[in-house]
C-alpha cells in the first residue's frame, strides 16, 4: 500500500461522499494507519492478532462511529488512540500530535469514557469531578465551576454529594461523560457507551451524545456493537471485522450502496387472474425490479424507493390496482455487515469469542 | 496530507507544566492521588476496626494465656506484654498491607488505574500515593497498638524515641509488604493468588521472628532462619531502640536492611506497573 492514508483512501475511492473534497483540506482530528497489534494470550501458543492494518481518518466536529462485534478491534483501537496500549506496528494522530512521539500532549487533548466506569465508588460525584479536573492541572474556582456546570448539565445535580456507589447505571454513565469531558477535551472517545444500560437510561444517552455532537469542535470516536445506535448517532462509520476496516461512509452511503430499497404495496384489492398486469405495469417502471405480487402484497426492490414511490403508485393505478398504502424500507446496517464481511452480525457476535 | 506537519493547537482547557513546575505538580498530583486514599479509608470506619481487632486478640488474649513464659531461663523480660507489643505492632504492618495487592486488584478491574493512566498524572504519583497513604495508616495502625498495650500496662522504657523508631520501622516493613502485593496483584491479577501466599506467609514469618520469643529460646536453625526474614529486621530494630538501653548499632543495621528493602520493593512495583502498562 503506497498511499499515506492507507486503508481510508481505499474505501474513500469506493465510498463518494460529498464532503470529501472540503474535508480533505482540513487537517483530521483522528488519523490512525496500518495499526497492528498481537496479544500473547495466556496458555495459547499463537498470539491473537486483535488488529489487523486497521486505518482510520476522523474529520474533526463529528460524531465517528466504529462498528462491529465483540472481538472485532474495536476497544483495542481505542486503547491505542488513547496513548493507553501502544501498537505493534502502525501510526496515528490524535488532534494532530503522534500518539508515540507525544503521549503527553494527546492526553491533554483528549476524554475518554472507558466501557468500566473507573469512577471511585467511595467519592461522591462531584469528588470525582474534581480530582479528574486536577489531574488536568485545573485548579480553584474555575475547576468548581466546571465540576457544578457537568453535574448540571448531566443531571446530577442533587447526586452530586452522594457516593457513586448509590448511583444507578444510568447516572453512573452519565457521570463517566461528564469525567471525560472535565478539561474541555477536542476529541472525546466514547467506548461502547451504553453496554449494559436499561433501554430508558440506554435513549437518554443517546440524545446526551447526541447534544455533545453539537459542541463546538468536539470530535466524537463512538465505537458500539449495537447497529442502531451506529446508525443513529454517527455521522460517519467504519465497519470493523477481524480488526481491518472493511467499510466506510455515512450510514446513508453504505446503506444506498446495497442498491435497493424494498418497496411494499398493499393494493386495495387483489389482482384478477394471476396480476399479469401489476406484473407488466411494474416492468415498464425504471429502476424497480424484483417484482412480486402475493395477494394484495406487492413488493419490489429499487435504487431508491422513496424517488420510485410516485412512479410505483401511477403504474399500479394506471394497471387498475389501486394502492391503499405504500411503505419504503431502506436497508439496514445489518444488511451492509452482511455484505462486507461475508457474515451476519448476529453470527459475528457469536462466534468472535 | 501529513498531520505531523501541523502545529499543534494549544491543550484545551489545561495548562501544561512546563520544565520546573513538574517537580511541584508531580508533588500535588501525589498528595492529591494520597488525599483519594485517606477519604476512601476514612469513609469505611468498620476497616479500621476490623483491622484493629486481630492485634487487640494477640495482646490481650495470646498475652495473658503466654503470661508465664517470661519465666523460662533466658527469656529476659520482665512482662510478656512488654515483650509482645514490637511483636504485633510490627505483624499487624505486615498483615494489613499485604492485602494492598487487593485493592489495586479492584482498581484495575473497574477501570479506575486506566482512567488514571489515559490523563496526564506523573506515572510515579500513582504509586508514590500508595506508598504514602500505606505507610501513614500503618504508622496510625501502630500508634493504637502502643496505646492499647499502655492501657494493658505495658512499659516502654525507651522512651518516646525508642517508639517513634518502631513506628517508622513498621511502616517501612508495610511498605514493602505493601509494595511486593500491588506487584503480585498487578502481575498476576487473581485475588486467589494474593490471598493464597499471604496465608501461606503471614504466620510463618512472624513465627520465624523474636516476635513471641526471643531468638535465644528458638531451635538454632529457627535462629538462622529468622535472620534472614525482614520482619525480624524490623523487630530488632524497634527492641534495640526500645530497651532501656539502646542498642545503636543494631538500630542502625537492621533498620537500614530494612530500609534497603522497601526501596527495593517500591522499585520493583514501579517496574511491574510499567509493565502492567504495556499489557493493558
Amino acid at each position: 500500500m503506497t498511499s499515506p492514508n492507507g486503508g481510508a483512501v481505499r474505501t474513500a475511492a469506493t465510498v463518494p461522499h460529498p464532503g470529501a473534497g472540503p474535508a480533505a483540506a482540513r487537517p483530521l482530528a483522528i488519523e490512525a494507519v496500518d495499526l497492528v497489534k498481537t496479544y500473547q494470550v495466556k496458555g495459547g501458543s499463537e498470539p491473537v492478532r486483535a488488529l489487523d492494518g486497521l486505518s482510520i481518518g476522523v474529520e474533526p466536529g463529528i460524531v465517528f462511529g466504529l462498528l462491529g462485534p465483540n472481538g472485532a478491534g474495536k476497544s483495542t483501537t481505542v486503547k491505542i488512540l488513547t496513548t493507553l496500549a501502544a501498537a505493534d506496528s502502525g501510526r496515528a494522530t490524535v488532534a494532530g500530535r503522534d500518539i508515540a512521539a507525544d503521549p503527553a500532549l494527546v492526553r491533554r487533548a483528549i476524554g475518554v469514557v472507558a466501557q468500566r466506569s473507573g469512577a471511585d465508588p467511595v467519592a461522591t460525584g462531584r469528588e470525582n469531578l474534581l480530582l479528574q479536573g486536577r489531574l488536568y492541572g485545573m485548579r480553584g474556582a474555575e475547576l468548581g465551576r466546571r465540576a457544578d456546570e457537568l453535574l448540571d448539565r448531566f443531571d446530577l445535580t442533587d447526586a452530586a454529594k452522594r457516593q457513586v456507589k448509590t448511583y444507578s447505571g444510568g447516572m453512573q454513565r452519565r457521570l463517566d461523560v461528564a469525567l471525560g469531558l472535565v478539561h474541555r477535551p477536542e476529541v472525546l472517545f466514547l467506548d461502547e457507551p451504553t453496554t449494559g444500560l436499561d433501554p430508558e437510561a440506554r435513549t437518554a444517552m443517546w440524545e446526551e451524545i447526541g447534544r455533545l455532537a453539537g459542541d463546538d469542535g468536539l470530535t466524537i470516536l463512538l465505537t458500539t456493537h449495537y447497529l442502531e445506535e451506529a446508525d443513529r448517532l454517527a455521522a460517519r462509520l467504519a465497519i470493523v471485522d477481524r480488526g481491518r476496516i472493511v467499510t466506510e461512509g455515512t450510514p446513508d452511503d453504505l446503506k444506498g450502496e446495497l442498491h435497493g430499497d424494498a418497496v411494499h404495496a398493499e393494493l386495495v384489492a387483489a389482482p384478477a387472474d394471476d396480476a399479469l398486469a401489476v406484473y407488466e405495469a411494474l416492468g415498464r417502471v425504471p429502476g424497480i425490479r424484483e417484482i412480486t405480487v402475493d395477494g394484495r402484497r406487492v413488493s419490489a426492490r429499487a435504487d431508491d424507493g422513496a424517488a420510485a414511490v410516485p412512479a410505483v403508485l401511477a403504474a399500479l393505478d394506471q394497471a387498475g390496482s389501486p394502492v391503499a398504502a405504500v411503505t419504503v424500507a431502506r436497508p439496514s446496517l445489518d444488511d451492509v455487515y452482511l455484505r462486507y464481511a461475508g457474515r451476519s452480525f448476529a453470527d459475528a457476535e457469536g462466534g468472535s469469542r | 496530507m501529513s498531520s505531523t506537519t501541523l502545529p499543534a493547537p494549544a491543550p484545551a482547557g489545561a495548562c501544561a507544566a512546563t520544565g520546573g513546575s513538574r517537580l511541584v505538580e508531580g508533588a500535588a498530583q501525589t498528595w492529591y492521588m494520597t488525599q483519594r486514599q485517606f477519604m476512601a479509608f476514612a469513609r469505611q470506619p468498620a476497616y479500621l476496626v476490623i483491622t484493629l481487632i486481630q492485634p487487640v486478640i494477640w495482646l490481650f488474649l495470646f498475652g495473658a494465656l503466654f503470661r508465664k513464659v517470661v519465666e523460662l531461663p533466658g527469656f529476659g523480660s520482665g512482662s510478656y506484654l512488654d515483650y509482645l507489643v514490637p511483636g504485633v505492632i510490627v505483624m499487624s504492618a505486615v498483615s494489613a498491607n499485604m492485602w494492598a495487592g487487593m485493592g489495586t486488584l479492584e482498581e484495575i478491574e473497574r477501570g479506575t488505574l486506566n482512567r488514571f493512566l489515559i490523563t496526564p498524572v506523573h506515572r510515579s504519583a500513582l504509586m508514590n500515593a500508595n506508598v504514602v497513604a500505606q505507610s501513614v495508616t500503618t504508622a496510625i495502625q501502630s500508634l493504637i497498638i502502643i496505646l492499647l498495650g499502655w492501657i494493658g500496662g505495658a512499659d516502654y522504657p525507651g522512651g518516646v524515641l525508642g517508639l517513634l523508631i518502631l513506628v517508622l520501622v513498621s511502616s517501612a516493613l508495610g511498605t514493602i509488604f505493601g509494595a511486593f502485593s500491588n506487584a503480585l496483584g498487578m502481575l498476576v491479577r487473581q485475588r486467589e493468588s494474593i490471598i493464597g501466599i499471604n496465608t501461606f506467609l503471614l504466620l510463618p514469618l512472624t513465627f520465624l521472628s523474636s516476635a513471641f520469643m526471643p531468638p535465644a529460646l528458638m531451635p538454632h536453625w529457627m535462629q538462622v532462619v529468622a535472620r534472614f526474614n525482614p520482619v525480624n529486621w524490623a523487630l530488632e530494630t524497634g527492641r534495640a531502640a526500645m530497651s532501656a538501653h539502646p542498642h545503636w548499632w543494631s538500630v542502625l543495621s537492621h533498620g537500614g536492611w530494612t530500609l534497603l528493602l522497601a526501596a527495593f520493593a517500591v522499585w520493583l512495583s514501579l517496574r511491574t506497573f510499567r509493565s502492567y502498562q504495556k499489557s493493558v
